[in-house]
């Protein structure tokens, strides 16, 4: 069958087998020439993507275990952080570190180590998971943790798949006092605003920019940035007192009061206008303050369902660099314009700067300190040299792209953005998959699969 | 807090409407054959739930087990019994096999009624109760590729409607559950056509609404209300020419 991603792009043709056990899982690996395991497929391209077998975590979604003393959640790999919100934010606990979509995989979470609006605090989701068990290669399974094979825990923390297939975790939940968060948004007339809010911002938990992509001259970087604290139950007052009998249950979304049209305030062009009526629609002070539940500040797209699909057939990818932050002045600028002059680019684009990153031995997750943005493109003929010379920038400031977003890179922009980073990771993925069977169509394109192991 | 027995647990819908029950506040008591995968799914919701969620044997294969299970079960007396039980075997295999054909109708249909009865006298007694019963679409007309399953599904279904029928001014309800092509291990690797394929989670969405009130018939996509009453409607002389 065909299987594509949240870009729709690129597509393959291949078995999506759903073990229900990781008995059922292992037998499969051992069978296997090569595959890949998979989780709700929100990576934008090719990622969990292989053929002819991709293995997926649907079928294990059981929650296994609750400390309510420590907040340590055991579950298994495919369920979602949705089902964790749904089972825990009414009792006071939240994922010590989200993605822009409620709907990705615990094992999915891990296997791209993603991060949040609170990378800068927080640092990604690995830093928060307490053990991984893991089925190699090889049909074993192998629990790993920064203790137990501290390496493999590196490696498959951002490793996409390439380790082994993730069973069951351990992660740590964070407290929380309500559903709610106590956001400011600030705006900037320029790049050079928006950064200084990014520094000021850094006691803020939370915090990430909405860039308007299309500005130029003076107002290039114009921006909106929006940081967040859950907010404490005193902090409620504004709201209706029947929603503040009930702290942590989210309101029913039809009473949802928000400011501005939210589902449509998405990285694509309907987003034009939320845009303008949020930076134009403001306080002079350039700064306001609300309290929305935690959805509406964390999930603003998933609201509309599908919403990949207004690119139509074709597909889009997303394009997410980081480069260093000394970096980060000159080279937003260039790039930015460079994007604007293509006029092939959405309208909107997220940007963060990112806090320090540790990388233990074996682990090649994207981060590092400094600025990522990240933006769509529909598929089209312009696009791919358009992106190989915003590669090209990226490289020479220092910076690499996440392989979760990407459908398209070569190889040599892979291994001049991890350098050492991917030697280290290498080294694991060549004592735990020696046949190099885990291999995803990315992998492949990436020079990530031996020849003779298919 | 309400409790409700639930009979199949281990099925992918069941377990949905377990927790969206649970969700809603009621107390789910859940009961299986295999006692082991029945524990797995009370873990599992105990954690979701953050309460403990107790795990039973129940096997419809025998019936004079039923008693002891329905006077023993643990807490304070249900409140509404659920039942998910069911079996659709390979129709063609059927076809030569007397046992598995028994057996199909056993889990669909007569292993069923002894705990239906038990319940059903009870809630009738304290006038108030809830049960519920997943029948299919199939049972609605006898098909050529599951007949057997079908034959079984439309005895369940007379079975509920007579039920309901007795129980009406009682006060309690007796809900029959159609719900269409699902999404699970029964129909894994089958191709479902997307359109009229509901999710578990859909399926239990639309028995907790019509938990207190509204419809005691259900088909959980729409389209399926029409398109049975198409199929229940045709001639006899064409519906047996036709090939779904
Ligand atoms: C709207 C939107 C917003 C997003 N925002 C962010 C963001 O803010 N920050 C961020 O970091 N990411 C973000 N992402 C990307 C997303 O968080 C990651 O792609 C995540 O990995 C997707 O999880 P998934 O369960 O869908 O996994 P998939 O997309 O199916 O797979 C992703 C990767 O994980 C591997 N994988 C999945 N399950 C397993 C398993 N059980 N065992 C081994 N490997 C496995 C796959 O091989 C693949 O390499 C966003 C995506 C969308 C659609
Ligand atoms: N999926 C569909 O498209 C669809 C459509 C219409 C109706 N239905 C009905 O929906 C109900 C739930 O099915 P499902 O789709 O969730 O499939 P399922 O996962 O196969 O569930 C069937 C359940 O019945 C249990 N069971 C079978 N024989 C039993 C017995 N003798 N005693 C006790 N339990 C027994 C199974 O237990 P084990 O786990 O131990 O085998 C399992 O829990 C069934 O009644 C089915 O007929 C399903």
């Amino acid at each position: 069958m065909r299987i594509t991603n949240w870009g729709k792009y690129p597509v393959a043709e291949s078995t999506l087998a759903a073990p229900r056990s990781q008995a059922d899982t292992a037998q499969l690996l051992r069978g296997a020439d090569t595959a890949i395991g998979r989780g709700m497929g929100r990576c934008y391209g090719d990622s969990s993507l292989a053929e002819p077998l991709i293995i997926s975590s649907r079928r294990l979604d059981r929650m296994l275990d609750f400390n309510p003393a420590t907040g340590r959640l055991a579950a298994e790999a495919g369920v979602t952080l949705s089902e964790i919100l749904d089972a825990f934010a009414p009792r006071g606990w939240f994922p010590p570190v989200t993605p822009g979509t409620r709907f990705v995989s615990l094992g999915g979470a891990i296997a791209s180590d993603v991060h949040g609006k609170n990378h800068h605090v927080s640092g990604c989701f690995g830093q928060h998971t307490a053990w991984v068990d893991l089925v190699t290669a090889g049909g074993e399974t192998v629990r790993c943790s920064p203790e137990l094979e501290p390496e493999l825990f590196a490696a498959t923390h951002g490793g996409h798949g390439l380790t082994g297939f993730i069973a069951q975790a351990a992660v740590d939940l964070v407290p929380i006092q309500s559903a709610y968060i106590r956001q400011e948004t600030v705006k900037a007339a320029n790049l050079g605003e928006i950064m200084d809010a990014f520094e000021q911002s850094g006691g803020w938990t939370y915090s990430v920019a909405w860039i308007d992509c299309a500005a130029a001259g003076s107002g290039l970087g114009r921006s909106v940035l929006m940081r967040g604290e859950h907010a404490r139950p005193d902090e409620l007052g504004k709201l209706p007192a029947k929603l503040r009998a009930a702290p942590l249950t989210l309101p029913p979304a039809h009473t949802l009061s928000i400011p501005v049209d939210f589902p449509s305030f998405v990285l694509n062009p309907w987003s034009v206008k939320a845009f303008n009526m949020l930076y134009y629609g403001k306080a002079h002070s350039g700064v306001s303050e609300s309290i929305v539940p935690y959805t509406t500040f964390f999930y603003p797209l998933d609201a509309v369902n599908e919403w990949n699909r207004i690119y139509g057939k074709r597909g889009f990818t997303q394009y997410q660099f980081v480069i260093p932050k000394e970096a980060g002045r000159a080279g937003l600028e260039k790039i930015l314009a460079r994007i604007a002059a293509s006029g092939l680019g959405s309208f909107l684009a997220v940007l963060k700067l990112f806090g320090r990153q540790d990388h233990p031995k074996g682990n090649m997750s994207f981060p590092m300190e400094g600025y990522t943005l990240a933006l769509d493109f529909p598929i089209g003929e312009k696009l791919f040299p358009l992106l190989d010379t915003l590669d090209a920038m990226v490289l020479d400031y220092g910076g690499r792209l996440y392989l979760t977003k990407d459908a398209r890179m070569s190889a040599e922009t892979f291994r001049r953005g991890y350098g050492a980073l991917l030697d280290d990771f290498l080294a694991v993925k060549q004592r735990w998959d020696p046949q190099w069977r885990l291999q995803s169509l990315q992998s492949r394109r990436l020079g990530l699969a031996r020849q003779g192991g298919m | 807090m309400r409790a409700i027995v639930i009979l199949g647990a281990t099925s992918d819908i069941a377990r949905a409407t377990a927790l969206a029950f649970g969700q809603a506040g009621w107390q789910p008591i859940l009961a299986g054959r295999d006692i082991e995968a029945v524990g797995r799914v009370a873990g599992d919701l105990s954690v979701r739930l953050g309460r403990p969620v107790p795990a039973l044997v129940f096997d419809a294969a025998q019936p004079e087990t039923h008693r002891a299970f329905w006077e023993n079960l643990p807490g304070p007396r249900p409140d509404a019994l659920f039942c998910a039980v069911g079996l659709l075997g390979d129709h063609e295999a059927t076809r030569h096999d007397p046992d598995l054909a028994q057996r199909i109708v056993t889990a669909n249909f007569t292993g069923l009624l002894g705990v239906f009865a038990l319940a059903a006298d009870e809630f009738e007694q304290r006038g108030k109760g809830l049960l519920i019963g997943i029948s299919s679409v199939a049972g609605d007309r006898g098909r050529a590729h599951n007949y057997i399953y079908g034959a079984a599904k439309a005895g369940f279904t007379a079975f509920l409607s007579g039920l309901r029928q007795r129980l009406s001014r009682s006060g309690v309800r007796v809900v029959t559950v159609k719900p269409g092509f699902v999404n699970t291990a029964m129909t894994e690797g089958k191709a479902l056509p997307k359109a009229l394929t509901a999710s578990p989670q859909e399926v239990a969405k639309a028995i907790v609404a019509v938990a207190e009130k509204g419809a005691e018939v259900i088909y959980v996509k729409p389209v399926w209300r029409l398109i049975m009453l198409i199929i229940r409607h045709m001639p006899e002389s064409i519906f047996k020419k036709m090939r779904f």
